[in-house]
């Protein structure tokens, strides 16, 4: 048991070093140190630009999507390589934000699904940055039953092959600046509604499709509504067999929860800096008795988390998959946020409502966390969802009852129709 | 990096698993439960045989010579068995307290039998209900001989030497606590076993009246010895713990599966599902904690104490909340003598406060990320 990397690993980080500390935009770190929890503030500077500026430079060194095949923008690097990379990367890998989706989940089920010849188009610009992705899944009747999805593709009438789409999607981060997406649609109602549907990719800037940003409970508007009125596809931009779309679907989502799930942070450490700043009756917050009593908890939370990582960094270096135990991460972070950050505002008392960053403690960071984290225990898996994959996958408990699951999609009762 | 037990630790573990599976099943426990014996001797004897007691003992002494993270993956293993044999007493404090503070003649004297079993040692701490802190430690140590009463001490009714915590100088302070050795066969000794909310692990109280004790380690060191021995123990402790909430988690897994409700089996609904996912959650925190705690003990890493802090806090928690939501799952037949779901509840109620409680270790805990904090500015 020990921290050391192998000889090869060491080589590696050495190389990776070497190149950050030449190359990263060291006058951003500060501000991606601090940043987190909600928006990115970079004092003055368009994130954006600096996330696609960043991302450029790291594909012309061959720093892009590491894991990714040469061919397609990557680098062909082993597991532990993008481990390390990932570590080493540190803060600046924040300014990734915006690719994260294009990267973790677009990118993997292009690679499955995708011709030759789009995977040589799409990927290389998509692993640089220059084309952002999105995801198009989620929609109001398909949330964490997201087979039962609404947006229909059939047919043109006129025998060319092409589909026309029709239908709504929600909750897709990004879709206003994105320049591709992958969409999941039904084109077949008469089945059981996982049987009947059907992957496609597609530009944002087909016709017929409308963004409309959704305004969030916290202020912010990271997700959007997408609307489809007749949008025309080619055959040739389907992903997958028509009604195979739930097979590959599921490479999408393996590849939302690895990637979503690893590294999160609790707020932990911020908590503790405040707690060693501010005063409860009994004096300085670290050093009250009950104070600590809920620290400990969140602390070996937090610690837990980070020693999971190690553990699944571990079995990458021997060439093994993490085990179950990686798949508690946003479970456990999400739900420790939200009690931190409801904990944070507790100490400062009345003045904790204050949500100017000069006014309050911590230049408003447990505001902006307390406001964001209930989406937190949403997105990607809500808290329920994970538990069943736990329960279910981990445990080997029977899955849900599911009293649709063998009635063919358009006999389903649901809000709109029972 | 190889934050992990390695095949040959993984190995052993498994030795002691099979071993534990033939020596220490259910009805081995129940016969410490209901029986008047406080401990099962043969068991004792096996483990002593097997090598599991002289883990981190010198060979010079008779021991294995290993190291830590082999002794880790025997107390996870005697956790799951929830071994009744004064194990911790022995190896987690007595010899630790004879290594960290023993004489070359109380070395020599002790440590060969502790390795094959042939002798028993224990630790006597607490005097009164209530947090153990230097002013309650009263007992009183003169001239060689020890006055006054120990309560609760694990394994006192079979040990033949304790390691008692005494006053040797007047007052509150801590630097006036030291370690002594006493002879538990010898004059001015007096045991009575208790009753505790665990009897599968035996307890006694200790009345000392002029018993000739020698002293262990130097005169009000004691305090300070007590915080770094309990510091290792409360890894090992994890491990035992960990042990426990997995067999916890795995019996009301399989009754989950296996038990029929409302046409069903009881494990496809979600109150039950989302339980025991949150009980997976706590055990697999407590043991990647617990992985930090062996690393720390098994290299002497200035990260001990902190690192002990958070192994014990996790696991506490994980084998309290496994234990008591395994009775849940189990429902009726979970709250009846016959089923073993109440072994596991008593056991993590026992280990949650046998080094000191859950909110003095979540107090250590944040105490020490503070000072390395504030040495870190």
């Amino acid at each position: 048991m020990n921290f050391d990397d192998t000889p090869e690993e060491a080589a590696f980080r050495a190389e990776v070093r070497a190149w950050l500390d030449a190359n990263a935009p060291k006058e951003l770190r500060a501000d991606l140190e601090t940043s987190g929890f909600a928006s990115m503030t970079l004092n003055g500077v368009d994130p954006a630009l600096a996330a696609k500026s960043w991302q450029q430079k790291k594909f012309d060194a061959g720093w892009a999507c590491l894991h990714w095949p040469k061919e397609y923008g990557g680098r062909g690097a082993a597991p532990i390589e993008r481990v390390i990379w990932g570590q080493e990367e540190g803060p600046y890998a924040a300014l990734g934000g915006i690719f994260i989706i294009g990267h973790g989940m677009c990118g993997p089920t292009m690679m499955a699904f995708a011709s030759e010849a789009q995977k040589r188009r799409y990927l290389p610009p998509l692993a640089a940055g220059e084309e952002v992705w999105c995801q198009l899944f989620s929609e109001p009747a398909g949330g964490s039953d997201l087979a039962g999805l609404r947006t229909r593709a059939e047919r043109a009438p006129d025998g060319s092959g092409d589909w026309i789409i029709n239908g709504q999607k929600i909750w897709t981060s990004g879709a206003h600046y994105s320049d591709y997406g992958i969409l999941i649609t039904r084109t077949d109602p008469t089945v059981p509604k996982h049987k009947g549907l059907t992957m496609f990719f597609l530009s944002m800037k087909t016709p017929g499709i409308e963004i409309r940003p959704i305004k969030q409970a916290n202020g912010d508007s990271g997700f959007n509504e997408v609307y489809f009125t007749d949008v025309r596809l080619p055959d040739s931009q389907r992903l997958g067999a028509v009604n195979d779309g739930w097979r590959v679907s599921l490479t999408t989502l393996m590849n939302e929860r690895l990637s979503i799930g690893s590294g999160m942070s609790t707020g932990f450490p911020e908590l503790f800096d405040l707690c060693c700043r501010i005063e409860t009756p009994n004096g300085l917050a670290v050093d009250d008795p009950a104070v600590r009593a809920r620290l400990a908890t969140w602390a070996v939370r937090t610690t837990g988390l980070k020693y999971n990582g190690f553990r699944a960094i571990s079995a990458i270096s021997r060439g093994e998959t993490p085990g179950p135990e990686n798949s508690i991460g946003k479970l456990v972070a999400g739900s420790t946020m939200q009690e931190i950050a409801m904990f944070a505002e507790e100490l400062m008392g009345q003045a904790g409502i204050m949500t100017d960053p000069d006014l309050t403690a911590a230049a408003g960071r447990f505001q902006k966390m307390l406001l964001r984290s209930p989406a937190t225990r949403v997105e990607g898996g809500t808290d329920e969802i994970l538990r069943n994959i736990i329960a279910e996958r981990v445990l080997g408990l029977p899955a849900d009852i599911r009293v649709d699951k063998d009635v063919p999609f358009n006999q389903i009762p649901t809000s709109a129709r029972s | 990096m190889d934050f992990e037990f390695s095949d040959e630790q993984k190995q052993l573990g498994a030795e002691a698993r099979r071993f534990l599976q033939a020596k220490c099943p259910p009805a081995a426990v129940r016969a410490v439960l209901e029986g008047p014996e406080t401990y099962d001797a043969a068991l004792w004897q096996g483990l002593g045989e097997m090598g599991f007691l002289g883990v981190v003992i010198p060979e010079r002494y008779g021991g294995l010579g290993l190291g830590y993270l082999e002794l880790c993956v025997i107390a996870e293993e005697l956790g799951r068995a929830l071994a009744p044999a004064p194990f911790s007493s022995s190896v987690f404090l007595a010899t630790e307290f004879l290594l960290a503070a023993g004489s070359e003649a109380q070395k020599a004297a002790w440590l060969p039998k502790l390795a094959s079993g042939a002798a028993i040692g224990c630790f006597a701490f607490a005097e009164t209900v209530g947090a153990v802190t230097p002013k309650t430690l009263q007992l009183a140590a003169a001239s060689g001989r020890l006055n006054g009463t120990k309560v609760a001490v694990a394994d006192a009714g079979i040990a033949d030497f304790a390691v008692v915590a005494a006053r040797t100088a007047p007052g509150s302070d801590a630097r006036g606590v030291s370690l002594f050795l006493v002879d538990l066969n010898g004059p001015g000794v007096t045991r009575a076993t208790v009753e505790t909310i665990d009897p599968t692990r035996g307890h006694a109280s200790l009345a000392f009246a002029d018993a000739p004790a020698e002293p262990l380690g130097l005169a009000g060191e004691g305090w300070r010895l007590v915080g770094e021995v309990f510091d290792r123990a409360a890894v090992l402790t994890a491990f035992e713990q960990i042990g426990g909430a997995d067999r916890a988690l795995e019996m009301a897994r399989d009754y989950a599966l296996e038990r029929m409700a409302f046409g069903r089996p009881i494990g496809s609904f979600q109150a039950i599902k989302h339980m025991l996912a949150d009980m997976y959650v706590s055990a697999a925190l407590a043991r990647s904690n617990g992985y930090y705690g062996a690393w720390a003990l098994s290299t002497g890493a200035a990260e001990l104490p902190e690192a002990a802090a958070s192994a014990r806090v996790a696991a506490t928690q994980a084998f309290q909340h496994c234990a008591k939501n395994n009775i849940q799952v189990h429902g009726g037949m979970g709250f009846t003598w016959a089923f073993d779901c109440h072994l596991f509840y008593r056991r993590s109620n026992l280990l949650a406060l046998n080094l000191g409680s859950p909110s003095q270790w979540q107090d250590a805990l944040i105490q020490r990320m503070r000072e390395r904090n504030v040495q870190a500015v």
